[in-house]
């Protein structure tokens, strides 16, 4: 049996979504800048996924812009965005926890750009600290980024309170969330939330990998960080993505088609695969249980196993997962959000981050457990002293 | 400037005596292995005990020195100039024609060592020497003649064709691989192991090699490492029979039944019984490992003959008197290094005690190893036949 539960490191795309970029990549190829038919077929593909998204958004399709992916939109959004509003400030603020395509963007306007960067702590449960907020904000803060969605632990942050502390404060301080693991699961309305900037990513919702789309509030003053052909309003210059950018759209209305049913069955899976791990010995689940962490994340520490044997030997049974997050395993170091929640020492090192999509069964999950029924106490059997 | 052939220069192997031949034939074949991948069309040839390599046509001239400073054997690779044999005077105009192409800057001191090869040749080389040396110095008068310690010894060699050249670029020494026997190489993901087959390999000697994953406690990455290791040290090698040997089981069997702090030297005592089965089956006349003496725990000299003792095949440790410093240095050259500090876990370190006896006796080892008999012929069976034979080689 081959269960894929890494979903949060990437997903399977939708089939339909692999047909539509086949035949945009072989049939429809135009370059939508081109005068002839050719090109005006590729922009109506451009024309429809930002409709699209759009409507889920709903927002305007003019404020869609498409990049190559999370990392992309996370680092247009901090940079472009500082850099257009120097003049009005130079404090940004995030939290301890982001992606660290947020993190490491701040430490570059940080360290190269003269920027100066408060990190919000968090609660044992991943929550950004929202007093911790109010403190930080200043006459000088530009910029506000909280994520959605923890991509470690699966922590779902409160971004409407912190973009209504933020607004409170000041109305032109811009605020901006990594959607990146929430777009998909959630129902997300920027314009009702204060949020005036969003990345998403394509390859985590059944979509294409190599793209993914930053919203753009109308009013929102952003600098391009990449100069070129002045393609999308000359704030992200390159031809257009058309292929991965015609399947993004697809994916995004396929996965909100009977959105809520889907993530009530997720979470129907997931409170069983708690009690099913509460049953192991010397275990413990990262994070909120209920409705205050994401329908698809279960962050487990193991005491005692390595993540990375953990790792290899559900492998070896056809069960794939993360230890902590995809996107850091390949530093061995110890994950920064474990550390950051105050996870006990014997966990920072042995956690397993199981993370499900729409298509994950009851039988998987089953299969799942038994399995680490099986393996856990082989394991345990064996280890450094 | 374009050069037409390169003139290989070989060191150890000149002083080979009724075997030279063998050694010079190895050579040849080396070099057309090295430079089967590269642009261009080759001639490698033997002639009056050189080797050349004779490019006709367009070729990669960067590829190919690349490639021919991987050819163990080879002391010194110097590009040559063909011209056809004609008179002297044109002889002078293409030689001063060569040094201007050569050496823009012309303040140096220079030499003309002409050889004769052709003896139809009407003017004989010392001759030579002073008309090629003569014509140089009118043309470039900042130039001087030191005949004992020249800047530039300009090589002009008559021959069906004239060859000349001046400048040596250094090859990697050693003997051509092929010239020596076979060895099997013990080869983890660190640094020291590839060094120490490279080691082995400059010497002549062709290279199998045998690696211990053990899953689920090192990862498929982990495995995938020493396939890229050991295609780095097939670049040099030449094409590598990798065995990959599963040998959690014998592992989790040593844990449980031995002394914990002895566990790592008797994994490597069945390492070493492991990889000497393989060498005997393919003919291997010995086992190389890259330990370095007292560099860990498993490493000293008490270690070392431990490990030693379950061998009856020579062990051969290339590396045995380096510091870490310096054999860091050679994985730097032979491109290694960057590979070998992937951070993978290799099946030396998943268990190994926090303190490792450092000082082990045979006789105690031997009688540790007296609580495996129940299983372990079984095991070391099952790890042997189901071991993975991978062949891994280096295309440009």
């Amino acid at each position: 049996m081959e269960v894929y539960l890494d979903n949060s490191a990437t997903t399977m795309s939708y089939p339909e979504v692999g047909e539509l970029v086949y035949k945009v990549m072989c049939r429809d190829y135009g370059n939508p800048s081109s005068m002839h038919r050719k090109g005006v077929e590729a922009e109506h593909y451009i024309r429809e996924s930002k409709e699209t998204i759009a409507r889920i958004l709903k927002v305007s399709a003019k404020e869609i812009f498409f990049t190559s992916g999370g990392t992309e939109s996370d680092n247009l959004a901090l940079i472009g965005c500082a850099r257009a509003n120097r003049r009005a400030g130079n404090h940004l603020i995030t939290t301890s926890i982001e992606h660290p395509a947020i993190l490491n963007t701040m430490r570059y306007l940080e360290e190269e750009e003269g920027f100066r960067v408060t990190y919000l702590p968090v609660d044992s449960k991943g929550k950004v600290k929202l007093e911790a907020l109010k403190e930080a904000l200043c006459p000088q803060t530009i910029l506000v980024s909280v994520m959605y969605v923890n991509n470690e632990v699966g922590t779902v942050q409160p971004v409407r309170e912190a973009a209504e502390i933020v607004k409170k404060y000041n109305p032109s301080i811009l605020f901006h969330t990594d959607a990146v693991q929430g777009f998909g699961k959630y129902h997300i309305y920027p314009k009702r939330m204060g949020i005036d900037l969003l990345t998403a990513s394509g390859h985590k919702i059944h979509g294409p990998k190599g793209i993914g789309f930053l919203y753009i509030g109308e009013k929102v003053k952003i600098k391009p960080v990449m100069y070129g052909g002045e393609q999308q309003k000359n704030i992200r210059s390159g031809t257009e993505n058309v292929p991965g950018i015609a399947g993004l759209g697809l994916a995004a209305k396929m996965i909100y088609q009977d959105l809520d049913m889907k993530v009530a069955l997720m979470r129907e899976l997931k409170s069983h695969f708690l009690e099913g791990v509460a049953k192991i010995e010397n275990t413990t689940v990262h994070g909120f249980t209920d409705e205050g962490s994401a329908p698809h994340i279960i962050s487990v520490g193991v005491a005692g196993i390595r993540s990375e044997v953990l790792l290899h030997a559900l492998e070896d049974k056809g069960i794939y997962v993360s230890s902590g997050s995809a996107c850091s395993s390949n530093h061995p170091a110890v994950s920064g959000v474990l550390k950051g929640i105050g996870a006990a020492r014997e966990y920072l090192d042995a956690t397993l981050r199981f993370s499900m999509s729409e298509f994950t069964t009851k039988e998987e999950i089953d299969y799942t457990l038994e399995t680490l029924y099986n393996c856990i106490p082989m394991l345990r059997k064996y280890t450094r002293h | 400037m374009r050069f037409h052939s390169f003139l290989i220069k070989y060191g150890e192997i000149g002083i080979k005596g009724k075997n030279r031949y063998m050694f010079e034939d190895a050579l040849v074949r080396q070099i057309r292995y090295a430079l089967r991948g590269v642009d261009g069309n080759f001639l490698v040839h033997k002639c009056h005990g050189r080797v050349y390599v004779d490019c006709d046509g367009e070729y990669d001239y960067e590829e190919t020195v690349e490639g021919l400073k991987r050819v163990f054997g080879i002391v010194g690779i110097c590009p040559v100039v063909r011209v056809k044999v004609a008179e002297l005077e044109q002889l002078k105009e293409d030689v001063v024609h060569y040094m201007e192409q050569m050496y823009p800057e012309k303040n140096f001191t220079f030499k003309v060592e002409a050889r004769r090869a052709n003896k139809r040749y009407p003017v004989n080389s010392m001759e030579i020497n002073c008309a090629l040396g003569e014509a140089v110095l009118d043309a470039f008068p900042d130039t001087k003649v030191d005949v004992h310690n020249p800047d530039v010894k300009l090589n002009v060699e008559i021959r069906e064709e004239v060859y000349i050249y001046s400048e040596i670029i250094p090859g990697p020494g050693g003997m051509p691989v092929g010239t020596n026997g076979s060895a099997m190489l013990l080869l983890s993901g660190g640094i020291d192991s590839p060094v120490a087959g490279y080691m082995i390999a400059k010497r002549g000697v062709e290279i199998e090699a045998v690696y211990f994953h053990a899953p689920p406690y090192t990862s498929e990455r982990a495995k995938e490492k020493v396939v890229d290791l050991a295609r780095l040290v097939s670049k040099y090698a030449g094409p590598i029979r990798l065995h990959v040997v599963n040998f959690t089981d014998i592992q989790l069997y040593i844990y449980e039944k031995c002394p914990h702090e002895e566990l790592t030297i008797i994994m490597r005592r069945y390492m070493m019984r492991i990889a000497e089965q393989f060498a005997k089956m393919d003919g291997c006349l010995g086992l190389v490992t890259g330990e370095s003496i007292g560099q860990v725990a498993s490493q000293t000299m008490q270690s070392l003959a431990a490990t030693n003792a379950v061998c009856t095949l020579p062990v051969y440790r290339p590396l045995i008197g380096f510091d870490k410093r310096e054999i860091v240095d050679i994985s730097q050259k032979i491109d290694t290094y960057e590979v070998s500090i992937q951070p993978f876990e290799d099946c030396c370190t998943i268990f190994v005690a926090k303190h490792p006896v450092t000082k082990p006796n045979v006789e105690r080892m031997e009688k540790s190893e007296q609580n495996l008999t129940e299983k372990i012929d079984e095991l070391v069976r099952t790890a042997v036949e189901t071991a993975e034979v991978i062949r891994v080689e280096y295309t440009n």
